[in-house]
């Protein structure tokens, strides 16, 4: 065996540029733990995101948090790790194989599993005896055991202690006992590494500059807030990994903001459904009564769905679902992360539909997105679909601060008694009256005598009436195709970055934003210049097809097994079809820039 | 009783004004008779017909919220889903009256989930279940209320048992729960009137005769059956808010009353024997007892006027929430800025 000092020196010194995974078992209370480390390096100035693989489970299989540190702010999942902090012996040799040769563990010295490698340096943490040094009441020593490493990798790696008490605070404001006492032990540990362990790696933590324009959480909270500043009313929803926690936090926030300054009452309701028939049964009333609707769930939900979406399309009622995207087909992967909902969400009901799509890719777009879907719905009087997703959504993301909106809120073509009385034009709930395929709408209460209509499911005519008249068909059909349709130059336009001389396009959407950023400079860097289109709605606007049309060839790279958005273009740009190729892939896990690289650079040397 | 020729109601309204559009049924649907009685109700009870909204799921009484009030908002959902189609539109303006019009095929099937749930929460609506055993829509399918044995024309004999939509509702701690009869034409309009003033989900199981398709004499559906069998547990009568009650103009005899939520009264005539509807102990043993002895059970069978309400626990603004001002849905930019201060 090589002796460690030779292994550290083998490789220049790597600050601020690794990836960090915790292994754990679930329901051990790691997640403070983790979330302290990944905080205390965030609060220093260096760009970090953290990512939770965890298990469908509530206590006792495995559970890895993995903490990828970039000065150069690269966030994407990367598939190795250089240094390990292992927990759970269960996994001990497997985790140990992602180690980069020079790489690192810290192991509880507990686990009596031998360590079969001889090119990383280990640093063996003796958890149960600084637990009972610390004199920890007996309730809380699995779940101080993980302040332990807390101490011992900050002390080694030269995270702040300081900073990490501070975050330690900040994390448990209404407990600063417990910030204490956890602290406490994050002192005797960090003491305990400083006094016995000689640092023999490479790998070191140094401040940069404040991030100053930047927070940091995750997707479904950012979702919520962004619900709660669009005005929402209603939002009626049904648990389900990994789109609880967006429901969750309406409950949270919305309360302290969303009560009404002079009486203390709500101006929301939230309702938790028996299943999702109903939680989208209840949107879709409360849409209809006009006031600003919402559901969460995620694919299995959707599903469920899809009958009141149909009606919902077809009856032109307007509401916003968010789908925290999971990986099916089935139950498949709960817990796991992916875009395989697209098809499904973008052609969702039966009949001919189309729904508008709305897909975030950072947690700061969930806030934006998560206001503006409410003004698309009520503009276009249709359902608006967000696609966020399981690692967008659950996993905690350094992001730029929510922005304000920046107009108030827009309740669309809606007339009250006195907006009726002074209309001056013929009125019908579906008659096209500006030729822009969006009619006007009355809502229950409003006591007007022309307001009341019946609406329904079945066939209709411009005022509701129930027909089964083929040209009546055809022309209500028809007119809410061309509203879809005029929504295309009116939805989120794609973000394109782009790359001096490049005759290459990238395509992606949703949270491979980060994978994607990064394998474009790795890309230039061996010599392959590639733009990026990043695209944000469907229908698509003008400047995708612009997009593809520039180049000679596009990768459309996307987290599920048949390339979806690939299909999507395909049908949208037949005439483009010979310069889009799908390399779209699905495991299950977040997308890493190395899988778009050497996805990308294989084609190109072929 | 108040004279007939009075062709107005107390808001200056006909009757007229609360009639919907010609029914589609077939013509002796006892879905025609329940909807004449909802007009006849909401007419008598001086009831905007602004102020109430219809809602409906799938079959052949669901169609039927277009033959009523056409001066009112509705909404013909999906096959079994409106209760939760009702409660979020509820939301938009909590003043309203909700009616909604169910079938048997629709409730105490695919529905029979979102009806306990309904139940469960005690929305403040009407829940009006057309109950006639066979699906009419789809031509004369058995449906879950059917009774055991029953035999139907292309279906062949029913072997399972049915569900019976009342005690669904007790079991489901239903805060008020009656079962009429098509035929009673009275009693449907005056428990109608006790529901759209009760505080809660109401229950309205109506046997409603399908005359294409289950109507035969000696079948639990049928008009003849009903007429027969029928054994209100009283006569029911419902007294408005504002009139003071003289028990004189009901005739003699013994009389239970029970107190709604804002105030009215229904007076319960006795007719065989004392029947308390706020017992749920002697609500559950009328049902079986009738059942075993083969009588259709009618009246006001259960009530809580007292139970709380979904509404109750929401803290709502008295604003209907349709009319709140955008301006007052939208947090002030200084709180956003102390968001992203606390998520630093």
């Amino acid at each position: 065996m090589k002796k460690e000092s030779e292994i550290g020196q083998m490789q220049a010194k790597a600050v601020n540029d690794f990836c960090m995974t915790v292994c754990t078992v679930n329901g051990s209370g790691s997640a403070t733990a983790n979330t302290t480390l990944l905080r205390a390096m965030f609060h220093m100035g260096i760009p970090v995101s953290g990512k939770n693989i965890f298990p469908s489970n509530i206590k006792g299989l495995p559970t890895w948090f993995s903490i990828r540190v970039s000065k150069d702010g690269y966030l994407a999942r990367v598939a190795h790790d250089d240094i390990i902090v292992q927990m759970n012996s269960t996994t001990f040799t497997e985790d140990l194989d992602y180690n980069v040769p020079g790489g690192v563990i810290f192991y509880a010295d507990h686990i009596a599993v031998p360590i079969h490698r001889d090119d990383v340096i280990a640093y063996p943490m003796p958890v149960k005896q600084l637990i009972s040094e610390a004199d920890v009441p007996r309730n809380l020593r699995d779940y101080m055991e993980n302040m332990v490493y807390v101490g011992v990798v900050s002390q080694m790696l030269g995270i702040d202690l300081g900073v990490v008490h501070q975050v330690l605070l900040n994390q448990f404001t209404q407990k600063t006992s417990v910030a204490e006492s956890n602290f406490a032990m994050v002192k005797l540990a960090a003491d305990w590494a400083r006094d016995n362990l000689e640092k023999q790696d490479r790998y070191f933590i140094e401040s940069m500059p404040p991030l100053e324009d930047y927070i940091m959480t995750d997707g479904n909270t950012a979702g919520a807030l962004g619900a709660i500043y669009g005005g929402f009313q209603f939002c009626g929803w049904y648990p389900i990994t990994p789109a609880s926690s967006l429901a969750e936090s309406l409950n949270t926030f919305a309360p302290q903001l969303r009560q009404d300054p002079k009486t203390g009452r709500n101006t929301f309701a939230i309702v938790q459904a028996e299943d999702e028939l109903a939680s989208i049964g209840m949107a879709v009333g409360a849409g209809w009564a006009g006031i600003r609707s919402m559901t969460s769930t995620s694919g299995p939900g959707v599903s469920l769905m899809t009958e009141y979406m149909s009606l919902a399309y077809y009856a032109e009622v307007p509401l916003v679902l968010w789908d925290v995207q999971r990986v099916g087909p089935s139950t498949g992967l709960p817990t796991r992360t992916g875009q395989g909902d697209l098809n499904l969400t973008y052609f969702l009901g039966h009949g001919d539909t189309n729904q508008i799509i709305l897909i975030p890719s950072t947690v700061n777009e969930c806030f934006t997105f998560g206001w503006q879907a409410f003004d698309y719905a009520e503009e276009f009087q249709t359902p608006v679909i967000i696609l966020s997703d399981l690692d967008l959504g659950m996993n905690q993301w350094m992001t730029r601060k929510f922005e304000y909106p920046n107009q108030p809120i827009q309740r669309g073509k809606i007339l009250w008694e006195e907006d009726l009385e002074n209309f001056g034009k013929e009125w019908g709930r579906y008659l096209d009256v500006d030729g822009d395929g969006i009619p006007y709408r009355t809502v229950m209460g409003n006591t007007h005598p022309k307001a009341p209509y019946f609406t329904r499911g079945t066939g209709h005519d411009e005022y509701g009436n129930y027909s089964e008249e083929p040209d009546v068909w055809v022309r209500v059909m028809d007119r809410i195709k061309a509203k879809i349709e005029n929504a295309r130059e009116k939805l989120p336009k794609p973000e394109i970055r782009e790359v001096e001389g490049a005759r290459i396009g990238l395509i992606g959407m949703g949270s491979t934003e980060p994978a994607f950023l990064e394998a474009q400079d790795k890309l230039k860097a061996v010599g392959i210049r590639c733009d990026y289109m990043r695209i944000r709605a469907l229908p698509f606007s003008q400047e995708v097809g612009d997009f593809i049309h520039a180049h000679n060839v596009n990768y459309v790279v996307e987290l599920n097994r048949d390339g979806q958005l690939n299909q999507i273009l395909t049908i949208d740009y037949c005439h483009l079809t010979e310069k889009m190729v799908s390399l779209a892939f699905m495991d299950g896990l977040p997308m890493t820039a190395d899988y778009i690289v050497n996805a990308v650079v294989e084609r190109e040397r072929k | 009783m108040a004279e007939k020729t009075v062709s107005t109601n107390q808001i200056g309204l006909t009757r007229t004004d609360y009639r919907g559009e010609v029914s589609t049924l077939c013509p002796g649907c006892g879905h025609n008779t329940i909807s004449v009685q909802i007009i006849t109700a909401c007419f008598e009870m001086n009831i905007p017909p602004e102020k109430i909204v219809k809602f409906s799921g799938i079959g052949c009484s669901s169609k039927s919220p277009t033959y009523f009030l056409s001066k009112s908002f509705g909404f013909n959902g999906l096959h079994g889903r409106m209760p939760s189609l009702a409660l979020g539109a509820a939301f938009g303006d909590r003043q309203m009256k909700v009616v909604g019009v169910s079938g048997d095929g629709d409730t105490a099937s695919i529905g029979i989930g979102q009806f306990k749930h309904l139940i469960r929460r005690n929305l403040p609506m009407v829940y009006i279940v057309e109950n006639n055993g066979v699906y009419g829509l789809t031509k004369g399918q058995f449906s879950a209320t059917a009774e055991m044995g029953l035999e139907l024309k292309h279906q062949g004999m029913n072997p399972f048992m049915p569900i019976d939509i009342v005690k669904e509702a007790l079991v489901g701690n239903a805060s008020f729960v009656a079962r009429s009869f098509a035929g009673d034409p009275k009693q449907v309009r005056e428990l109608l009137k006790a529901a759209l003033s009760h505080n809660g989900t109401s229950v309205i199981d109506i046997i409603s005769p399908c005359v294409s398709f289950n109507d035969r004499e000696d079948t639990l559906h049928s008009y003849q059956w009903g007429r027969q069998h029928e054994a209100p547990l009283h006569d029911i009568s419902y007294v408005p808010t504002r009139r003071a009650i003289i028990l004189d103009e009901f005739g003699e005899g013994s009389f239970k009353e029970v107190t709604l939520h804002d105030g009215s009264v229904v007076v319960l005539k006795k007719l065989e024997k004392e029947y308390d509807p706020t017992d749920k102990f002697q609500a559950l043993k009328i049902l079986e007892e009738g059942e075993r002895d083969h009588y259709l059970v009618t009246g006001l069978i259960y009530v809580n006027p007292d139970q709380p309400s979904l509404y109750d626990f929401l803290n709502l603004t008295d604003e209907p929430l349709n009319r709140v001002k955008s301006d007052d849905l939208r947090p002030s930019p200084e709180s956003l800025e102390a968001i992203n201060q606390a998520m630093v």
